[in-house]
C-alpha cells in the first residue's frame, strides 16, 4: 500500500482492521467518533463484528466476553468514557484477557471539554479500576506511529494476555497526515487460543473458565504475583522512547504525544539561540521508559517535563530523577495546546533565574 | 456387598459441591438448566456467564465453558461472546439484584438488540449473597436489612416486574415466568427452558426465563415455609406465564 492521506481517527480504525481486529464494541464520544463511524461500515464489509453498545460500561464488557471467547477485540473512547470503562479493564487484566483500547484524550475533570489534552496520564498508567494491575500503554506522536502501534498492539495483547492501550489526544484524532499501512496476517492465522471460553469444550476435551475471583487470599496473592511477572516482563521488554538531540544537551525536555511535536520546534528554536536542549520522548507510558534517562550524557543538568496537563507524567520523572537533575515543569491544561514560543519563553525565564 | 446409588451428579453439571444455602432453589434451577443443555446436545458447545451475587460461583457448577462477569454486566459479556462465536449456545445466570438493579440497562439492551442469547433470571426478592438487603423486586412490606420496617412504596417504590417490563421491548423473542415450588411447576419450568434454548438454536433471538426462587436464610424461614411464602406472596405479584412469544406470531404469519 502506498501513502494515503487520512484523518487520524479513520487511520487508526483502518489500522485495527489491518491488525486483525475481529470485533469492535464502542459507544459514541467526541473527539473519537470518526473511528466507530469508519468501523461501522468497514468491519461488516470485512466479515468482522461491529456493535454500538448501549454504554461505555457495556462496550468494555462486550470486549471482555468476545476477548474471553478468543477473538481479537478493539474498543475506543475518550477520557470520560475511559473512566467508565475502568471496571471492565480491571476485570480484563484480572482474568488475563487481551484487548486493544484506543483513547483519544480530551480535557477534564468531569465532562471537561472536547479539546486535546493529556490529563489522563494517571488514569492510563495508574489505572482507575481496582486491584494490582497494569495496562501496557503507548502514546504515539504522529499518525504513522499511531497506526503502527495499533497493529502491533494486537499480538502484544495476545502475548501478555492483557489489555493494551494506545493513547492519543484529540489533535491526533482530528488531524490529517499521510500514512502507509502494510497488510498483516489476519487473526485466525495466529492460532486458536487454548484458554478461551468459546464453546469448544467438545473438541477440546476440557472446560475453560474466564474469571478473576479468588476467594482464598493466598491464591489471589499467587495470581497477583503471576500478573506482576508479566508487568515485569513489560518493564524489561517494552520500554519505548525516542532520544532527540540529547548527545550534547544541557537541558532535556520530557514530552510525549502532541506535546512532543510542539516541543520539537522549541528544541530547534532554543538551539538556534545557542541553548543546548534535547528531548526524551516516551512512547510507552507504562512501562515508563527509565532506560532513556540512563542514556543521558554527563553534561545534562536539568529536566523539564512538558505536558498538556498540570503535571502527571512529571511524577514519574520525579521518581526516576532521584535527586540527580534539577527538575522543572511546564504545562497547559483544559484543552489548550501551547505554542513552541511559550516553551522557549519558559526556558529563557528559567535560565535568567539561574543566572 | 450391596451398594445403592444415593447420589450422582446431575446431567450438565460438574461434581463440585454447591455453596448454596440449604433449601434454596438455586440447586433445582441449576439441575434444570444443565439437564436441558445436556438433553439437547448443547452442553459441550455452550458458554455460560455467571453474574455477581449468590450465583457468582455458577462457573464452577455448569459443565461447559464459563465466563464470570462483573455485577450486572452478564448480558453485555454474553453479547460479546455470541457475536464472535455465533454457533455456541450462550446463556447468563443472574439474580434479581444483578439483573433488575445494577444490570437493568444491559438486560434491556440485550433484549432490545435481539441478541440470540438466553437469560436465566432468578428472582428471590432479596440480595442473598450480601446478607439480605432490599432488591428492586422486594415486595411491599417485606422486611430486609435495608428495609427493616418493611418496604414502603413512598420510600423505595413498588417492586419491579422484569418480564412485564421486557415484554414492551420490541427485540425480545420469548419471555416466561416460572416457579419451582413443586414437581408440577418444576416440569413446567423445564419446558420453558427447552423452549428458550430451542429458540436460540433456531437463531430466533432473545429469550429470558424468570424463576420465582426462595431465600430461606435471608427471609428467616424454614425451606418449606419459604416455598409456601413464595406461592402466597410472590406469585400473586409476579404471575407465572408466558409474557411474550414472537415465535407464535411467526407461526401465525
Amino acid at each position: 500500500m502506498s501513502k494515503v492521506l487520512m484523518k487520524g481517527n479513520e487511520a487508526m480504525a483502518l489500522a485495527a482492521i489491518k491488525g486483525g481486529a475481529d470485533a469492535f464494541f464502542g459507544y459514541p464520544i467526541t473527539p473519537q467518533n470518526e473511528l466507530p463511524e469508519y468501523l461501522s461500515h468497514h468491519m461488516p464489509a470485512n466479515d468482522r463484528v461491529f456493535v454500538q453498545a448501549e454504554s461505555e460500561v457495556a462496550a468494555i464488557n462486550m470486549v471482555y466476553g468476545a476477548g474471553g471467547a478468543g477473538a481479537r477485540v478493539l474498543t475506543s473512547s475518550s477520557s470520560p468514557g475511559i473512566a467508565l470503562k475502568q471496571e471492565g479493564i480491571s476485570y480484563l487484566a484480572g482474568s488475563e484477557i487481551p484487548c486493544v483500547i484506543i483513547n483519544v484524550m480530551r480535557g477534564g475533570p468531569g465532562l471537561g471539554g472536547i479539546q486535546p489534552s493529556q490529563s489522563d496520564y494517571n488514569q492510563i498508567t495508574r489505572g482507575g479500576g481496582n486491584g494490582d494491575y497494569k495496562v501496557l500503554s503507548f502514546a504515539p506522536e504522529n499518525l504513522q506511529e499511531a497506526v503502527d502501534l495499533i497493529k502491533e498492539s494486537f499480538p502484544l495483547a495476545d502475548h501478555y494476555r492483557n489489555p493494551v492501550m494506545v493513547a492519543v489526544d484529540g489533535l491526533l484524532g482530528q488531524m490529517m497526515e499521510p500514512i502507509t499501512l502494510e497488510e498483516t496476517e489476519k487473526t485466525q492465522a495466529a492460532g486458536k487460543k487454548e484458554w478461551a471460553a468459546d464453546g469448544g469444550y467438545g473438541e477440546r476435551g476440557y472446560r475453560n473458565r474466564i474469571a478473576s475471583l479468588y476467594l482464598d487470599p493466598y491464591k489471589l496473592e499467587e495470581h497477583n504475583l503471576k500478573l506482576k511477572g508479566k508487568y515485569d516482563e513489560m518493564r524489561e521488554k517494552e520500554q519505548r522512547y525516542e532520544m532527540i538531540e540529547t548527545e550534547d544537551a544541557d537541558i532535556v525536555f520530557v514530552a510525549y504525544g502532541t506535546m512532543a511535536r510542539v516541543a520539537r520546534n522549541a528544541v530547534q528554536m532554543l538551539r538556534e539561540e545557542g541553548v543546548k536542549v534535547g528531548m526524551i520522548r516516551p512512547i510507552s507510558l507504562f512501562p515508563f521508559p527509565k532506560k532513556a534517562f540512563e542514556a543521558l550524557p554527563e553534561r545534562t543538568h536539568s529536566l523539564i517535563t512538558l505536558e498538556m496537563s498540570l503535571g502527571q507524567m512529571h511524577q514519574d520523572v520525579q521518581i526516576i530523577n532521584n535527586g540527580r537533575y534539577k527538575l522543572d515543569f511546564f504545562g497547559r491544561t483544559g484543552g489548550v495546546v501551547p505554542e513552541p514560543e511559550e516553551i522557549v519563553e519558559h526556558v529563557r525565564a528559567a535560565l535568567k533565574e539561574d543566572a | 456387598m450391596n451398594t445403592k446409588t444415593v447420589y450422582r451428579p446431575q446431567a450438565g453439571l460438574t461434581e463440585r459441591e454447591y455453596h448454596y444455602c440449604p433449601g434454596c432453589t438455586h440447586g433445582i434451577i441449576h439441575n434444570l438448566v444443565g439437564e436441558v443443555l445436556k438433553e439437547r446436545g448443547l452442553i459441550e458447545s455452550s458458554v455460560g456467564v455467571a453474574s455477581v451475587g449468590c450465583s457468582v460461583m455458577a462457573y464452577e457448577y455448569f459443565d461447559c465453558d464459563m465466563h464470570q462477569a462483573a455485577h450486572g454486566r452478564a448480558p453485555a459479556v454474553a453479547t460479546g461472546i455470541k457475536r464472535v462465536r455465533p454457533e455456541s449456545t450462550v446463556f447468563t445466570y443472574q439474580g434479581d439484584g444483578d439483573l433488575a438493579s445494577i444490570g437493568l440497562a444491559e438486560a434491556v439492551h440485550a433484549a432490545h438488540r435481539g441478541e440470540n442469547i438466553t437469560i436465566i433470571f432468578v428472582n428471590n426478592a432479596i440480595y442473598g449473597m450480601t446478607g439480605g438487603q432490599m432488591a428492586p423486586t422486594t415486595l411491599l412490606g417485606q422486611q430486609t436489612t435495608t428495609s427493616p420496617h418493611g418496604r414502603e412504596k413512598a420510600q423505595a417504590g413498588e417492586p419491579l416486574r422484569v418480564c412485564e417490563l421486557l415484554s414492551n421491548v420490541p427485540g425480545a423473542t420469548y419471555l416466561e415466568r416460572v416457579s419451582v415450588h413443586d414437581p408440577k411447576h418444576v416440569r413446567k419450568a423445564k419446558k420453558a427452558l427447552q423452549k428458550a434454548f430451542d429458540i436460540q438454536s433456531g437463531k430466533q433471538g432473545f429469550t429470558l426465563i424468570e424463576f420465582i426462587s426462595t431465600c430461606p436464610i435471608n427471609w428467616g424461614m424454614e425451606p418449606k415455609d419459604s416455598l409456601d411464602w413464595a406461592v402466597e406472596n410472590m406469585i400473586p405479584y409476579y404471575p407465572l406465564g408466558v409474557y411474550k412469544d414472537m415465535t407464535k406470531e411467526d407461526d401465525d404469519a
